[in-house]
This record gives structure tokens, C-alpha cells and sequence, in this order.
């Protein structure tokens, strides 16, 4: 008698219903192993029994979200599992957001442990990676016996409660925690280790790894400059004297509109930097050297562009939450394209 | 913040101190600015000479919101 339980779910491809024709299948309950339940059952061994198999299509899924989250939750109590797998999905998008969905609200609903499978790419990964362990994939099903050993491993210490450790020892995608342990090398000792793998051109593991970002593909250049509407951003910190809309000097968690009507250049007796990032001396003595309004006004005098935008947006970059800058850009660009505005000068300290 | 307005087709031009950051988090035109306290100029300098340097930059990041790119652009050099 096997000791512990595992509910397995399945899309209607690898539960052997069939292709795309049949992506609309209504989640169905099968009290047997099936397809990638095969290889799971034999590699987990006598200890454990996949009770049941949950079939639904992938466009079912998708489109009755609610509906068949709350159907499979409900099939997936009834036989009580230790542990919940679905997929693994591979690079299977709908299949992976389905993986991704029910798993989420098995854990929570039934605090059953959950575990899926997706290759990185997959949409699915992105938007749950964070709320679940997802062991990492190749992009087709072809790399099934390469994840396998992964899964069980992981299935075994979710099942038992054993603890499971970082994502690149277990090989599931990361998931932004930081875990505090004692290092056998103090920093400096690591550090040089990884200067000298990097100047021998060998592989090495930073301890802190950079965050990724998004691209945006280069906007189309100004066509009439004569007539273009420019606008002044800057994550410099320069904010009228008293810095009334209180933007913080570090972290900054807003952004300010400031007018530049009737200026002919930033006056230090008007305006002031508050950014917690650099030596201000200059920049209080100064704040053309990080909006340049004089040279502007004076180009724009002598007709080099069309006008500028009478006002400018700021904010104190330093220490700030690249989120938060998205959500600035996001907002200043929706203003400008009210404004007509046709190209942007962003100046960072 | 670059790539938040850029999203919406306004092109901008990135005067950064800092050009790997200004790579690394995407901006598509950038121009090296001068000094990380004063990115626009040079007070150790005469304010003539300041000035001149800021017009300088000001008059390239002109140019460059003026130039098709098709990938992340440094101007290093007036056009």
C-alpha cells in the first residue's frame, strides 16, 4: 500500500484525448496514471500512487477560467493528495497558465503542496514562477526524461516535508526569495575566486544576480525639427525649493511636474535638487546643469526645434525600485503624448 | 523611465553619467553625459566654458532624436 498520494493534471494532449480539435474538453477525472503520469509513478517508486488523473482542455481552461479552477479543485479534495503535480507543460503557453492557475489555487485552497514543470519562455512561468515551485524544462515534451528525475526529487520532499533548497541545486525556476545562510567563504574570498574564473574566461555564479529588463524598440526620429515639441526628464532630484510635493531624496516613490513658464534658465533661488545620490554642491549652485533650460531656451530662441514644453518632469533616481520608474515613465508618456510632445531629453546624474 | 515613455512611439534621447546602467536598463539613445554631479556642464570650468560644453550636448541630443536607430546607439561624438 503505497503511502502517499498524488493528484496529476493533464491537458487534453498529454492526457491522450487529443490535439487541438479537442482543446475545448471539459475537466474530466480519470483514477489512473496516464502519459507523463507513467514515467513520474514508475521513477517515484512503491511508496507512492498517483490516485488520480485530471484531464481538461486548454481552451476550456482559458476560457472558463473561474469555472473550471473551481471544478478541478473540487475533483482534486476528494482523493486527498500529499502532493499536486500539473504538467509539465514545456513552452505550451495555454497549457502552462492553466498548470500555473490550477496549481495556485489548489495550494491555497486545499494547502496542498503543488509542483509544475515549464521551460522559461513559457508565459505561464512568468506570471507564477514567483507563487510556485516550477521546475525548470527544455521547450518540448523530448526533454520529459531530462526533468523527470527533477520532479521526483521535489515530489518526494514535498510529500515527506523535507526542506527544499535553492532553485539552481532542485532546478526550478527562481523565485525572487532570498534565503539567509552562513557562507564557508567570507565575501572578499569569493569575490577574487569569481575575478579570477571571469579573467580566465571560465563560468561562475554571481551571488547576486542582476535583474533582467524588458526592451522597448527604439521610437522613430523627430522628421521636422523646426516644429517638434520637446520636453526636459530627469531622474537628478530637481524639485522647486521646499520641494512641495515632497519627493524622497532615495527610493523615490513619485514623480513631479514643475513649470518652466516664463524662465529663461533654473534659477538656484527657485529650484533645488533633493537627490540623496551625488555631491549637490554644483547642482544647488546651479540646476542648468541637470536641466538645461538655458540652452534650450537659447536653441529654441534661435529656432533649432520648435518649442519646449513648458513644464519638466523629475524625480530622484537613485536607489529607486525600477518598477516604480516603469510606472513614472508610463505616466509622463501618457501626459506627453496629450501634450503633442515629439521627442524626450532625459538627463540622469 | 526612458522605456516607459518610449513605449508610447516619443522618442528620447538619454543623457546619462552612467552609459552601462543607461544600456542595461535600455534606453535606445544615449549620449555620455559629463559628470555624475554635474552631467551638464563643468563648474570646474568657466561659466562660459560650462555653458558651452552644455550646448554642446544639448545640441547633439538633438540630432539624435533625430536619427533613425535600429538598436541601442551611443553618440559619443557630435554628428
Amino acid at each position: 500500500m503505497a503511502k502517499y498520494k498524488i493528484v496529476h493534471y493533464l491537458n487534453q494532449f498529454f492526457g491522450g484525448i487529443g490535439g487541438e480539435d479537442k482543446a475545448d474538453y471539459e475537466p474530466e477525472v480519470r483514477e489512473e496514471k496516464i502519459g507523463p503520469g507513467l514515467a513520474m509513478a514508475a521513477a517515484l517508486g512503491e511508496d507512492y500512487e498517483i490516485v488520480a488523473t485530471v484531464i481538461c482542455g486548454d481552451n476550456y481552461f482559458g476560457e472558463n477560467l473561474d469555472l473550471a479552477t473551481d471544478t478541478i479543485v473540487e475533483m482534486v479534495k476528494k482523493y486527498e493528495p500529499d502532493v499536486f503535480v500539473a504538467g509539465p507543460a514545456f513552452n505550451a503557453g495555454r497549457y502552462g497558465v492553466a498548470c500555473g492557475t490550477i496549481c495556485k489555487a489548489v495550494e491555497e485552497r486545499l494547502g496542498v503542496p503543488v509542483l509544475t514543470g515549464m521551460y522559461i519562455e513559457n508565459p505561464g512561468a512568468d506570471m507564477f514562477k514567483k507563487d510556485i515551485i516550477t521546475v525548470s524544462t527544455g521547450n518540448s515534451a523530448a526533454t520529459l526524461r531530462k526533468s523527470m528525475p527533477k520532479i521526483v526529487n521535489l515530489v518526494k520532499k514535498m510529500a515527506t516535508g523535507e526542506e527544499i533548497l535553492g532553485p539552481s541545486i532542485e532546478g526550478y525556476l527562481e523565485r525572487g526569495i532570498r534565503v539567509n545562510y552562513f557562507a564557508e567563504e567570507r565575501g572578499a574570498t569569493r569575490g577574487m575566486k569569481m575575478l579570477i574564473k571571469k579573467m580566465a574566461g571560465e563560468p561562475f555564479e554571481t551571488d547576486l544576480p542582476m535583474p533582467k529588463f524588458d526592451r522597448v524598440p527604439p521610437a522613430e526620429p523627430i522628421k521636422d525639427i523646426k516644429t517638434a515639441k520637446i520636453a526636459v526628464v530627469t531622474s537628478g532630484g530637481i524639485v522647486p525649493q521646499g520641494n512641495p510635493d515632497h519627493i524622497e531624496s532615495s527610493n523615490a516613490t513619485k514623480f513631479g511636474f514643475y513649470t518652466l513658464e516664463g524662465m529663461d534658465r533654473m534659477s538656484a533661488d527657485d529650484y533645488m535638487t533633493i537627490h540623496g545620490g551625488y555631491d549637490r554642491q554644483f547642482v544647488l549652485k546651479d540646476p542648468n546643469l541637470v536641466v538645461p533650460l538655458d540652452v534650450l531656451r537659447e536653441l529654441e530662441k534661435e529656432g533649432e526645434f520648435g518649442s519646449l514644453l513648458n513644464y519638466f518632469g523629475t524625480t530622484t533616481g537613485t536607489g529607486t525600485a525600477t518598477g516604480s520608474a516603469a510606472k513614472f515613465g508610463d505616466e509622463i508618456g501618457k501626459k506627453f503624448i496629450e501634450e503633442g510632445v515629439d521627442g524626450v531629453i532625459l538627463t540622469s546624474t | 523611465m526612458v522605456k516607459g515613455i518610449e513605449k508610447y512611439g516619443i522618442p528620447v534621447v538619454h543623457l546619462a553619467t552612467v552609459v552601462p546602467i543607461s544600456k542595461t536598463i535600455g534606453a535606445n539613445r544615449i549620449i555620455p553625459a559629463i559628470g555624475i554631479p554635474y552631467p551638464l556642464g563643468d563648474p570646474t570650468q568657466s561659466d562660459e566654458d560650462s555653458y558651452k560644453i552644455r550646448e554642446k550636448l544639448v545640441r547633439r541630443a538633438l540630432k539624435a532624436l533625430q536619427t533613425p536607430v535600429s538598436e541601442q546607439t551611443v553618440f559619443e561624438k557630435d554628428i
